[in-house]
């Protein structure tokens, strides 16, 4: 169970060009958000609302100005991202990263052993075989034999480097993973493909995934979406309740809406 | 041998026990273990340090191996080694330094590499340079390298620092014929207060010649590195180089570029990009539950790889 309680990010005016001396901008203000185990749970709103910052601070990436999470009873709020990698929980990158010189097969390697004992790689072989890293693979539709060997590097064109990103969540399988707008820069084939990745996560065990998107067949499938605009929840629900509304349009939608008014 | 010195010849040769095919080692100053083979023969010069190597024409898949190891502190030597290559061969030659320093006084080698390749030939050449040992004494080389690239034929060259040389000072000069290839791979790391300067300069003369030059470095700690390197495009060619390099504490790197196109279809490139290790890369990998020293170590072996 994730527990975000009274959650607050505040950038001031050295990390922000737009804010003069002194001045200081609340991009997440004051979240309670609780997400029970096996969860499917979409966060969405519009951009600039503070949803990839929301996903960062659970993973540590960012830390919060005040507020705290709790994972699983344990306060993690001041933990490190390696900590918390290694209490479960997963990160997809929106922009994943590049490397000179690792190999696909490395980073996958990586990403799978890292829910194994110990951590000390340089004293033990991976255990993680060959044909595990092809099943990864070909869960994100890439053909492991044309990938493995190849650089996670400017080679890889940003579909292929996304696949990879979502192969390494596959391959960590931790009870959490936070995946922060994993259509972003996909394309249509994979895109159904990336549907049908969170669906088979879904079943095939107890994992609980969050993901922020703006996409309605992502939205379509989850669980619970909760809606965050100017960095507050807007409203969360079942899907239900919330996506017809949201599929009003951002004229007619109640909780952009709301947004708005509160700008004012 | 003894032990450091079986040591030096593992870091820099690969080599546990005696190379299958020609070799020639050198310990401290002198031949010291020599086989040939019926197409590669190895000779003593007479008129100073070092060795010819002879292979045959159509010599294939055939190793030389020619390792250098200093376990005497003080010990300074320059030493010549002439590679005649012949037509159509396809040969491998490893050479390398490994020098141990546990005195006062500096160890150095200098040593001068000239190759002389036939046409329509592979050659590969791997160098590798390893220090050891904690005296106050510097560990120093200095290797020099000089190819003539003959038609048609491809040189492909690999160097390897990443430990332990406290000084180095390398040139690399090439001279390409008709159709003739090179391509250099330099992998460098330096810490402390070492310091390492490297030079390329490659003259495009043939027809159809073509030359690619990659460097990638981490210099770590107080240390300096200065990348050279020269193009010459003087017929119709194709050349590349590419300084990449990681720069850690308070370290510095120079990247000094030149690229001369002396011929209208000589098409010439140069690269370079030195910087810190991205702070993304390091977050990605703790978010796999690497430390981010861990991580750190984990993006400069692959890069250094």
């Amino acid at each position: 169970m994730l527990e975000l309680r009274n959650l607050c990010f505040q950038v001031s005016d050295d990390a922000d060009a737009r804010l003069e001396a002194g001045q200081s901008r609340e991009i997440i203000r004051d979240i309670n958000l609780t997400f029970e185990d096996h969860a499917f749970i979409a966060i969405t709103g519009p951009n600039g609302g503070g949803k990839s910052t929301l996903a960062k601070l659970i993973m540590g990436i960012e830390r919060p100005t005040s507020g705290q999470i709790i994972y699983n009873g344990t306060d993690i709020t001041q933990m490190s991202i390696t900590e918390r990698a290694r209490l479960g929980i997963s990160f997809a990158f929106q922009q994943p990263v590049r490397f000179k010189g690792i190999k696909v097969r490395d980073l996958i390697q990586l990403a799978a052993d890292s829910m194994e004992e110990g951590h000390s790689r340089e004293e033990r072989q991976s255990k993680v075989k060959f044909p595990d890293i092809c099943d990864y693979l070909s869960k994100v539709g890439l053909c492991a034999r044309d990938y493995v060997n190849r650089d996670v590097d400017a080679s890889l064109s940003g579909g292929e480097l996304k696949r990879i990103e979502i192969a390494t969540i596959i391959a960590r399988n931790t009870p959490l993973s936070v995946f922060d707008e994993p259509e972003a820069g996909i394309d249509l084939w994979s895109f159904n493909n990336l549907i049908q990745v969170f669906q088979d996560m879904r079943r095939e065990s107890d994992n609980s995934l969050i993901i922020i998107s703006h996409q309605e067949r992502i939205l379509n499938i989850a669980d619970e979406i909760v809606v965050l605009a100017d960095g507050a929840v807007q409203a969360r629900g079942r899907r239900g309740e919330i996506l017809p509304e949201l599929l009003k349009g951002t004229e007619g939608c109640k909780f952009y809406q709301r947004q708005s008014a509160a700008g004012q | 041998m003894d032990d450091i010195q079986k040591n030096l010849l593992e870091q820099v040769a690969g080599l546990h026990e005696m190379p299958a095919g020609a070799y020639n080692i050198r310990a401290n100053g002198k031949s010291v273990e020599r086989s040939t083979t019926a197409h590669i023969d190895i000779v003593t010069k007479e008129d100073k340090q070092g060795i010819d190597i002879i292979i045959k024409p159509g010599t294939k898949k055939e190793s030389v191996h020619i390792p250098v190891v200093l376990s005497q502190s003080g010990l300074t030597e320059m030493v010549y080694n002439d590679f005649y290559v012949g037509d159509d061969c396809d040969v491998t030659i490893v050479a390398g330094c490994g020098i141990h320093n546990s005195g006062d006084s500096d160890s150095r080698h200098d040593g001068l590499h000239s190759f002389y390749i036939g046409k329509n030939s592979h050659v590969k050449y791997v160098e590798k340079h390893y220090g050891s040992g904690d005296g106050r004494g510097g560990r120093i080389m200095n290797p020099q390298t000089q190819v003539e690239v003959g038609e048609n034929s491809f040189m492909e060259m690999e160097t390897v620092q990443i430990k332990g040389v406290d000084s180095t000072k390398r040139f690399t000069g090439a001279k390409l014929a008709d159709g003739a290839r090179i391509v250099v791979t330099e992998k460098l790391m330096t810490h402390g207060s070492q310091v390492a300067e490297t030079s390329f300069q490659v003259d495009l003369d043939g027809e159809g010649s073509s030359a690619n030059i990659i460097s990638r470095s981490v210099a770590r700690d107080d240390s300096l590195q200065v990348f050279y390197s020269k193009i010459n495009g003087n017929n119709r060619c194709t050349g590349h180089s590419e300084c990449d390099g990681i720069i850690m504490d308070r370290a510095h790197i120079s990247a000094i570029p030149e690229i001369t196109a002396g011929h209208l279809d000589a098409e010439l490139i140069h690269e370079a990009a030195i910087g810190k290790i991205a702070g993304e890369q390091i977050t990605k990998l703790m978010t796999l539950g690497l430390t981010e020293a861990q991580a750190e170590a984990q993006i400069v072996n692959g890069f250094l790889k």
